[in-house]
């Protein structure tokens, strides 16, 4: 027996005492906000877009994010996926500090740590699904070339793109484009998916869809944050986040979980023969 | 980050506008064939100057008949004007100092004929050592001698084109009799042949006879078209030349050097007059081509620019994905070094294929430098850093929030 296979052994069976230990004790934190702020300096006023915000999410919850535009939503998730530092108040992602980190580690903790999904989807324009997937393990480089190639075959067929990996973002659909930035959240395996209004330029079947395929992710054990505007949206999560001017107005955990693969099947008979296309 | 990821990341950028990055390119591959091209004509006209100076013999001496009474800028040809005589000649050959060799010079133009073939040429009158002089070699037969020289032999040396011309059917023209101007010569030797130099002159189109022959038989005169001389050494022709000056000017009686009725040059000054010609006009094309290779940078640096405006939201992408700062100053870096250098390979094959282009068609002679090509390499790349530097930096500063939110 190889050494490698015995770490594996070792692993499968720290694993399980992991999973054990989900059970029986209180759930991880995976991030933790305390008063977080953020001021923005336009010309001699200053917005107050985030006035002192709290609130932790543990290991494989599902929230979502609601607001009136202008709330302070994106300015939230920006602050959550690293893009962006609060003007003061504390975030511990994953155990560590983010203010304390300089650009550069930042910039490795939003390739190993997070997932970004986008409204508009962001993809690499005229480039393939498999090498829009790939792009955060290219910025890896303890990722293996064939490595790569294999974790992005992966993303794209839990997404349902596994037929699709050679085609260009430009020949896709809409909610084929979502679902190929959702497998480049995913393909780095994340502490964290933050999606920003990720099915704001999608129909409401498409809307079904990927919200189907965001309670799988969830329903595997992935940490999902979902900020959206529309409260139908809302109660496919497990709890609900309200901002208002940037505050906290409301955080409740839904009693009935609606089933986003059930909504779709309500949907009328006529669009449902469409289903193949999407 | 390893670097071969940042290069695929370049390459496959690249990939995605191949039109556009070929259109850069060809401001560098345009740049970079015409430096080596450019380079390439000059010093191939400076290579062959100097071999051509190197072979007409590089410590030779020519003393020209020179008018200095002419008015109006009328001026006699040097052939009319009558001052040199051969006692000019004698008193350099025994007074001067570090001249080794001496030679009078005669030449008359007119028609040679061999049986049915007939060939227009000029006849030169000349001492024996006028070969070691101007570095020519006997091919077949014999030079004439002194005592040719002294009886008024009519016997002559030709040279390649002549015999080519003249003995169609293959004879051996040594021994043969020709006429020039009806006036019979008899071949003696034939000369080693020199080809074409770089003025594109047929250095075999000469017939030597002795300059008395020339002198007496033909044109009946006394007195000489020119003196060829040689100095002992390329160093010592100033000084030769300084001793001949003497001579002459006391011979003709001249103390201002203005009236000076004889014109001295030595090799040295025509080759340096030749080779700064040339050296001019390489700098002068350098430039002009050199000016091209800062056209195609500045070209490089539009289209990063450019580029990195219409790829700001793909900046704000790649960060949100984990680029750091350096690593999309890299990739921008790398992809306008990629397009720099692939085009500066493009540019060196191509300044190869113009520059013998040149050669083949022009006639020129072209002469590729291992280090104008190592340079315009080097200068390429160099662009490509330096123009890509700033919109790479801009890029790389981008703030990612707004570079996602741009539009
Ligand atoms: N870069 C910025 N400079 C100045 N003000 C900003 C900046 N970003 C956001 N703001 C302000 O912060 C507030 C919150 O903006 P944010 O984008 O977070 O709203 P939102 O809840 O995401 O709205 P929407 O639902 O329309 O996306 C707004 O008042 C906005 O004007
Ligand atoms: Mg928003």
């Amino acid at each position: 027996m190889t050494v490698h296979s015995c770490q594996n052994r070792l692993q499968d069976v720290e694993t399980v005492v992991d999973q054990d230990k989900k059970r029986t004790m209180e759930k991880r934190k995976i991030i933790e906000l305390t008063n977080i702020k953020r001021n923005f300096e336009v010309g001699t006023e200053i917005v107050h877009a985030l006035k002192g915000i709290s609130f932790s999410i543990e290991e494989g919850q599902f929230v979502t994010i609601m607001g009136k535009s202008g709330s302070g939503k994106s300015t939230l998730l920006n602050i959550l996926g690293c893009l962006d530092t609060p003007t003061s108040g504390t975030y511990l992602l994953d155990g560590s500090l983010v203010q304390s980190m300089n650009k550069d580690q930042r910039a490795r903790v939003r390739n190993r740590k997070i997932g970004f999904v986008f409204q508009n989807y962001n993809l690499l324009p005229n480039t393939t699904a498999i090498e829009n997937v790939e792009l955060p393990l290219m910025y890896n480089p303890e990722v293996s070339t064939s490595e790569r190639q294999k974790k992005a075959i992966e993303a794209l067929k839990v997404v349902e793109l596994g037929d699709r990996l050679y085609h260009k973002s430009n020949q896709m659909s809409g909610g084929q484009m979502q679902r190929v930035a959702i497998a480049r959240a995913l393909v780095n395996n994340p502490a964290v998916i933050l999606a920003d209004e990720a099915t704001g330029n999608l129909d409401t079947r498409t809307s079904y869809s990927i919200l189907k395929l965001f309670q799988e992710l969830h329903r595997e054990g992935k940490t999902i944050v979902f900020v959206t505007h529309n409260n139908e949206i809302a109660s496919f999560s497990e709890r609900n986040i309200v901002l208002r001017d940037g505050k906290i107005i409301s955080d409740t955990y839904n009693q009935t979980i609606l089933s986003a693969a059930e909504a779709l099947e309500r949907l009328p008979k006529e669009e449902n023969e469409e289903e193949e296309v999407i | 980050m390893n670097l071969s990821n940042l290069f695929r990341i370049a390459w496959r950028a690249l990939n995605k506008n191949k039109m556009r990055a070929f259109l850069t390119m060809l401001g560098i591959i345009i740049g970079v064939a015409s430096v080596i091209a450019m380079l390439a004509i000059g010093e191939g006209s400076k290579r062959s100057i100097e071999k051509q100076i190197s072979e007409m013999g590089a410590n030779m001496i020519m003393i020209m008949p020179y008018d200095n009474k002419a008015v109006g800028g009328v001026r006699m040809s040097a052939s009319n004007v009558q001052t040199l005589k051969i006692k000019d000649c004698e008193d350099i050959r025994n007074k001067a100092q570090y001249v080794k060799d001496v030679s009078p010079y005669v030449s008359s133009s007119g028609q040679f004929i061999y049986q049915n073939n007939n060939y227009p040429a000029s006849i030169s009158g000349v001492a024996p050592s006028y070969l070691e002089i101007r570095q020519l070699k006997i091919k077949s037969g014999h030079m004439f001698t002194d005592s040719d020289v002294k009886r008024y032999n009519k016997v002559c040396v030709i040279g390649k084109t002549i015999a080519d011309n003249l003995f169609t059917k293959g004879e051996n023209p040594v021994g043969k009799i020709i006429r020039f101007n009806s006036i019979p010569f008899q071949v003696i030797g034939v000369l080693e042949s020199k080809g074409y130099n770089s003025m594109g002159m047929d250095q075999d189109e000469i017939v030597l006879a002795p300059y008395t022959a020339v002198q007496k038989r033909i044109l009946a005169i006394d007195y000489l078209h020119g003196i060829f001389c040689s100095a002992e050494s390329e160093d010592l022709a100033p000084k030769a030349v300084e001793s001949i000056t003497q001579i002459l000017a006391n011979n003709h009686n001249i103390g201002n050097p203005d009236d000076y009725d004889f014109e001295i040059r030595s090799q040295e000054e025509l080759s340096e007059m030749l080779t700064s010609t040339s050296d001019m006009m390489t700098i002068l094309l350098a430039c002009v081509a050199g000016i091209s290779l800062l056209v195609g940078g500045i070209g490089i640096m539009n289209i990063m620019y450019v580029s990195v405006t219409e790829r700001i939201k793909e900046i704000g992408l790649r960060m949100s994905v984990g680029a750091r700062e350096k690593d999309i100053l890299m990739q921008f870096l790398i992809e306008s070094i990629l397009i720099s250098i692939t085009g500066g390979l493009i540019g060196v094959i191509f300044g190869f294929f113009s520059s013998y282009g040149v050669k083949f068609f022009a006639g020129w002679p072209v002469f590729i430098e291992p280090w104008s090509v190592a340079l315009s390499f080097v200068v390429c790349s160099a662009i490509g850093i330096f123009f890509g530097w700033y919109p790479a930096r801009k890029a790389a500063g981008l703030d990612p929030i707004e570079a996602l939110r741009y539009e």
